[in-house]
């Protein structure tokens, strides 16, 4: 495949004894919407960790944009184009939205402690766009209108948008989604798939984890399912939805089929 | 919870907004804003003569010891210590229980320039004793900034207490008889720097305070300051987010030490005799508390910690020796009454912000306001 922006080749994970990933292997296309489905415990926050550095995988490797991610740092890797938001929202609290997403922003900025101090032109060039990025972004994400109050004191809903606006703003060639619609409402999460789908129009690949099946047959081109660490099915949503293994997956096995 | 945890509590909550002095200020127009602080500088510098004010010299006077002596030799120090702690703890949110050891690198640095082993003027040293302090900073830092909370606040203090008792076992920086006759700063026009007037020392702290206010403000309104906060808030996901975590924790470390250093290179010019039991652990406890006192994170906070845990003592020396039990008081009543320390940290909202008005375009979504109100 030519156009493969990320590929997991046999990814294992372990923890102890505990395998949380066997022998992964996928791949996400420029300009796709790929979903990773399974139920609770399937692996697949794991799975976003090991891409984006968080635990490094204990065999298998991790291709990004043709090149291995495996000995970069975290932050090296977001730098490559990998952003993410996170299950548990973490923004930074005490920052004010803006400034949430002024430091993804800063992800492509150069300036550091002797450009700050003299004040040099990079540092206000850098600091007005990082500005009118960061507000452009919050606008794309409907929620600009809050743009000066601390991500603490925002409403739920737009705080998971925040987040989606901040991986955004270090301009990820992959975007990695874990859960954004936790918590939502259907109407909200219907919001959110136009969101998604948004995104993916001005040329983002997205990888999606979500755990509402509706959300992810409704915005994704393709799913890979998960389960027990294993990747059971692939293919399109309607493919998957009547996976017989998926739906043993998800529904279990009665006991006398078993 | 962990020791850094509970601290991090205490410290890190959101401020309420208590004055808005800053942001009222931030609105005036350009003119009257300079001149508040022109006029805000003048009185800094008139502060020797603060005693002679009505009501003010009553309240800040101090019975028994000579003001101008608190101001110079405690207050401008510990202020400018402050300044540079804040950076550490109050920005970047690294607990460090060892900061005298930076003050002290500083002192000894000009004493062993200026006296010990070499004659160079004071004015020399300064710079090369705020490079010597960075450089120990980023050599403390390099190995250390891997570590954590906890683990990070108990290799500081060894740190700290490394610094004083090598300085105390070595026949080479004066073991434990320190440091005399170490150079004081040139005389500049009518400002002699002289045993008998404390005023020209106070200028010159004054005046370091100033650059460095200037300086950390840059910091604080750039990418570096944004890294800092994003560092303080979530470590993880800072790094997640592309910030080069480790790269601006050292940064963090090495301007804090250097402006620690710089507290020292005064100090060691105004007493010109610096030894070992000048560096005790305590005074890290003490700078740590004028930071948190102040308000962790508050540039003008760490500035009025700095000063009223340098002044409170002083100005409580009727109380003979139940001073230091008036002072803990003093301390205790104002963590109760104001967790946040004296001058909170502000949510920063930029002065762009205020002004600017949504779109038209902006999708409405009808979401309860959560944790608001």
């Amino acid at each position: 495949m030519a156009d493969t922006v990320l590929s997991v080749d046999n990814v294992t994970m372990q923890f102890g004894g505990v395998t949380a990933l066997s022998d992964v292997t996928f791949g996400i296309m420029r300009g796709e919407i790929l979903g990773l489905i399974g139920p609770n415990g399937a692996g697949k926050t794991t799975c976003f960790n090991v891409i984006t550095g968080v635990y490094t995988a204990t065999s298998g490797a991790v291709t990004f944009d043709e090149q291995p991610l495996a000995g970069l740092k975290r932050f090296q890797i977001t730098k490559r184009g990998i952003a993410r938001t996170f299950q548990n929202i973490r923004l930074f609290p005490d920052m004010t939205a803006i400034e949430n997403v002024m430091v993804g922003v800063d992800v492509n900025h150069k300036t550091s402690v002797g450009g700050a101090l003299i004040g040099s032109r990079r540092h206000h060039r850098e600091e007005r766009e990082g500005r009118d990025k960061a507000m452009e972004l919050l606008t794309f994400m409907g929620i600009a209108d809050r743009a000066g109050d601390a991500a603490r004191n925002l409403p739920y809903g737009y705080q998971r948008r925040l987040e989606i606006a901040r991986a955004l703003a270090t301009k990820p060639k992959l975007l990695c989604l874990d859960e954004p619609a936790a918590g939502f409402t259907p109407a909200e999460k219907q919001e959110l798939m136009d969101l998604i789908r948004r995104i993916r129009a001005q040329g983002y690949t997205v990888l999606l984890i979500e755990h509402d099946m509706s959300l992810v047959m409704g915005v994704t081109d393709r799913i890979v399912v998960l389960d027990f660490g294993k990747i059971i099915a692939t293919g399109s949503p309607a493919e998957v939805q009547n996976n017989p293994d998926v739906i043993a997956a998800y529904l279990g096995v009665p006991d006398d089929a078993a | 919870m962990s020791l850094s945890g509970t601290f991090k509590d205490l410290t890190s909550k959101p401020a309420r907004a208590i004055s808005g002095v800053g942001e009222r200020i931030g609105e005036m127009p350009t003119v009257s804003r300079w001149s508040l602080i022109a006029l805000f500088i003048v009185s800094m510098y008139l502060m020797p003569w603060w005693p002679e004010v009505p009501v003010l010299g009553w309240l800040v006077d101090t019975p028994g010891t000579s003001f101008e002596g608190v101001i110079t030799d405690k207050v401008v120090i510990y202020v400018l210590v402050a300044l540079g702690l804040n950076v550490v703890v109050g920005l970047a949110g690294l607990l460090d229980l060892g900061y005298v050891g930076f003050y002290a690198v500083g002192a000894y640095t000009v004493g062993v320039l200026s006296s010990q082993h070499a004659n160079l003027p004071w004015l020399v040293c300064v710079p090369i004793a705020v490079l010597v302090s960075m450089a120990a900073g980023v050599i403390l830092g390099t190995p250390t900034l891997r570590l954590r909370g906890d683990y990070l606040a108990i290799v500081t203090l060894g740190f700290g207490e490394i610094i004083r008792i090598s300085a105390n076992n070595a026949e080479w920086l004066g073991g434990s008889r320190g440091i005399s006759k170490i150079a004081k700063p040139p005389n500049i026009g009518p400002l002699k720097f002289g045993i008998l007037d404390a005023k020209p020392y106070f200028f010159l702290g004054l005046t370091f305070i100033i650059v460095v206010v200037f300086l950390l403000r840059r910091l604080e309104n750039s990418r570096v300051g944004r890294a800092w906060n994003a560092v303080r808030e979530d470590e993880d996901a800072a790094e997640l987010m592309g910030v080069n975590t480790f790269k601006f924790k050292l940064w963090a470390f090495a301007i804090g030490a250097a402006i620690g250093g710089l507290a020292g290179t005064l100090y060691a010019g105004k007493v010109r005799f610096i030894n070992p039991s000048n560096f005790p652990l305590q005074l890290s406890i003490l700078f740590l508390a004028a930071v948190v006192l102040g308000g962790t994170g508050n540039m003008w906070g760490a500035i009025l910690g700095g000063a009223v845990v340098a002044w409170m003592p002083e100005r409580f020396r009727g109380f003979a020796d139940k001073r230091v039990f008036v002072f803990g008081v003093a301390l205790v009543l104002v963590m109760v009454f104001r967790p946040q320390g004296l001058i909170p940290r502000k949510i920063r909202k930029e002065r762009w912000l205020v002004n600017w008005k949504p779109p038209e375009s902006t999708p409405q979504s009808g979401e309860a306001e959560v944790g608001r109100g």
